[in-house]
């Protein structure tokens, strides 16, 4: 087993998801099946191998620094589920 | 001739010619939606009134504008692009209501280009499946046998450019979602290399890896989209700034002194026998048009699909952190603090599918496993990259099968995610390195069905990739072939 019901039900914590107890067998079921596959990468010894995180050789990239107009307040509160046409509103924090 | 079952670079010399409208061919294409919907359903939504206003427009404006590539020309855009005003769903429900306030930048050169939007096709939720079977709204169907996958993420755009119920199309690829429903619906697809165009106001799935390309109905449609959609975009720091050329220069070019290389570890059990052939034969073809063929190795193929699904869902599972019920998409009602509206936001907004790989890349990046899964993933993603770059020297193009089979029937994956993953071998690894790829159709099964060639070509070589497919469809029919529908 790479990953136990419990691990499963902390990992869904971490990611603000809620799962089903049925969510959970199949979820903590299939991914041990691929975690279990995923055991492949240890066949290779990766040992001062430097991590690719980007493909094409960029470095930083830089603009000037100029203000522009900004999107209207209005266009960007119009997907909002709930807004007070100032701002968006959310339950209650404190 | 239909009018629907033009390619851009027909359609465009009989709009050029006079010998149409692009009124008359958008409600051709339109009434061919209608009739065919109801058994393809490549659509999420339409803009009819909008695509017809501008049909109209273009035909009053005359067609005289060299700048307008694409005037008068309908299409199709994959609904993970931002289309402002128009609906973009990304084929999940969370976003079922969102109406982008602002264009994707390919999504704007389209536009400037002169190209008339139809609609948003389908397909899988965040881009995450290879069968379109994870839209939450309902599957697309191939349209050369409705009870096959079309393959996916994009396979609404595959399924729409085949069926001729649009003249071209764009999606976007991630490990394989342009090539492999290209592959399946027996069109061309091709995903550029990263960098090469501009993601911003792609609803972004994993940013390392996303590229939005062309699935077009032959090879000159490809190298004319790319022309218009390439290019740096300061919106998107990772576009690379490198001049454009003009795709279709060299497409004449023949394939005398083009060394074309065979990956051994393509050709691997698991590969079907009747598409083993197809790409055996295409490869003669090549070779009868002048081009040597050699054998090579590409080592770590086979680490390709492990390190994808680790780097993938890591990515996404940070990506789609903004769906939080907060500043658009889904809210659920009845939590009562904050942290409760988001869970119950997300688990009811998102599908299995994405759940699965959110669940899967927030355990690799977790504390105590990241560096076994994340860093270890990332290594094996420098090993692949170097297995190019080697091959690279003795050849121009890689030449592989786009899949290890053809499009598989509804339903037979759907439950088991791991052979859903293993499907997209062959795509992966040019996904991970960052070059090029494209799939042209190499011939059809005895049931019909069509399969795929993929030519992988060196970062932003995208024109040697274009040149030999050129070379083959213009001496294959392959591309000629329509499903009966």
């Amino acid at each position: 087993m790479k990953i136990t019901v419990e691990e499963v039900e902390h990992v869904a914590r971490l990611a603000r998801l809620e799962v089903s107890t049925e969510e959970k067998q199949s979820f903590t079921e299939q991914l041990n099946e691929i975690l279990l596959y995923m055991e492949k990468l240890n066949e290779l010894d990766t040992t001062g191998v430097v991590p690719t995180s980007h493909v094409v050789d960029l470095h930083n990239a830089f603009r000037e620094d100029i203000v522009q107009e900004s999107m209207p307040r209005t266009e960007t509160l119009e997907n909002a589920p709930e807004d007070n046409d100032a701002e968006f509103v959310v339950p209650r924090v404190l | 001739m239909k009018l629907y079952d033009l390619t851009i670079h027909e359609l465009r010399r009989l709009l050029d010619q006079g010998e149409t409208t692009a009124e008359e061919v958008t409600g051709t294409i339109y009434e061919r939606i209608r009739m065919l919907e109801p058994k393809v359903a490549a659509y999420l939504s339409l803009a009819e009134k909008r695509a017809m206003e501008e049909a109209r427009s273009w035909d009053k404006k005359g067609y005289g504008d060299t700048t307008k590539p694409l005037a008068g020309v309908p299409l199709a855009v994959k609904d993970v692009i931002c289309t402002k005003g128009i609906r973009t769903t990304c084929g999940s429900h969370i976003l079922a209501n969102f109406v982008p306030p602002y264009d994707a930048t390919v999504a704007l050169k389209l536009k400037e280009a002169g190209g008339i939007l139809l609609g948003k096709t389908n397909m899988d939720e965040f881009a995450m499946g290879s069968s379109n079977e994870n839209s939450a709204f309902h599957p697309t169907r191939n349209p050369w046998n409705l009870d096959r996958i079309p393959g996916g993420s994009s396979g609404g755009s595959a399924a729409a450019v085949a069926a001729d119920e649009c003249i071209a199309a764009v999606g976007s690829d991630t490990g394989g979602s342009i090539r492999q429903p290209a592959s399946h619906c027996g069109v061309v697809g091709l995903k550029p290399t990263y960098g090469r165009v501009s993601r911003y106001g792609l609803v972004a799935f994993a940013s390392s890896l996303d590229q939005i390309g062309p699935i077009t109905k032959d090879v000159t449609d490809a190298a004319l989209l790319l022309n218009v959609i390439a290019g740096y975009d300061q919106r998107d720091s990772t576009s690379v700034p490198r001049q454009v050329p003009d795709y279709r220069e060299n497409l004449l070019e023949g394939l005398a002194g083009v060394t074309v290389g065979i990956p051994r570890e393509y050709f691997v059990e698991g590969l079907v026998p009747e598409v083993e052939r197809a790409v055996r034969q295409a490869i003669e073809t090549l070779e009868s048009l002048g081009a040597r063929a050699i054998e090579v190795s590409l080592p770590h193929t086979e680490y390709g699909v492990a390190a994808y699904y680790i780097i993938a869902p890591a990515e996404a599972s940070s990506n789609l952190a903004r769906y939080d019920g907060v500043k658009y998409g889904y809210r659920d009602r009845e939590g009562k603090t904050l942290m409760e509206m988001y869970r119950k936001s997300r688990s009811e907004g998102f599908g299995a599918e994405v759940k699965r790989r959110i669940m899967l890349g927030t355990y690799a990046l977790s504390a105590g496993y990241y560096d076994a899964y994340y860093k270890k993933a990332l290594q094996v993603r420098t090993l692949m990259r170097e297995d190019f770059l080697t091959a690279f020297k003795q050849c121009q193009v890689l030449v592989t099968p786009v899949a290890p089979t053809v499009a598989f029937p509804l339903g037979e994956k759907v439950d088991d995610p791991l052979q859903m993953y293993l499907s997209d071998v062959f795509t992966l690894p040019a996904s991970l390195a960052g070059i090029p790829g494209l799939s042209i159709p190499c011939g059809f099964t005895s049931e019909g069905l069509p399969i795929g060639l993929q030519i992988l070509a060196p970062h932003f070589e995208e024109r040697l990739a274009l040149q030999v497919a050129y070379n083959f469809e213009q001496n294959t029919d392959f591309h000629l072939r329509r499903p009966e529908l």
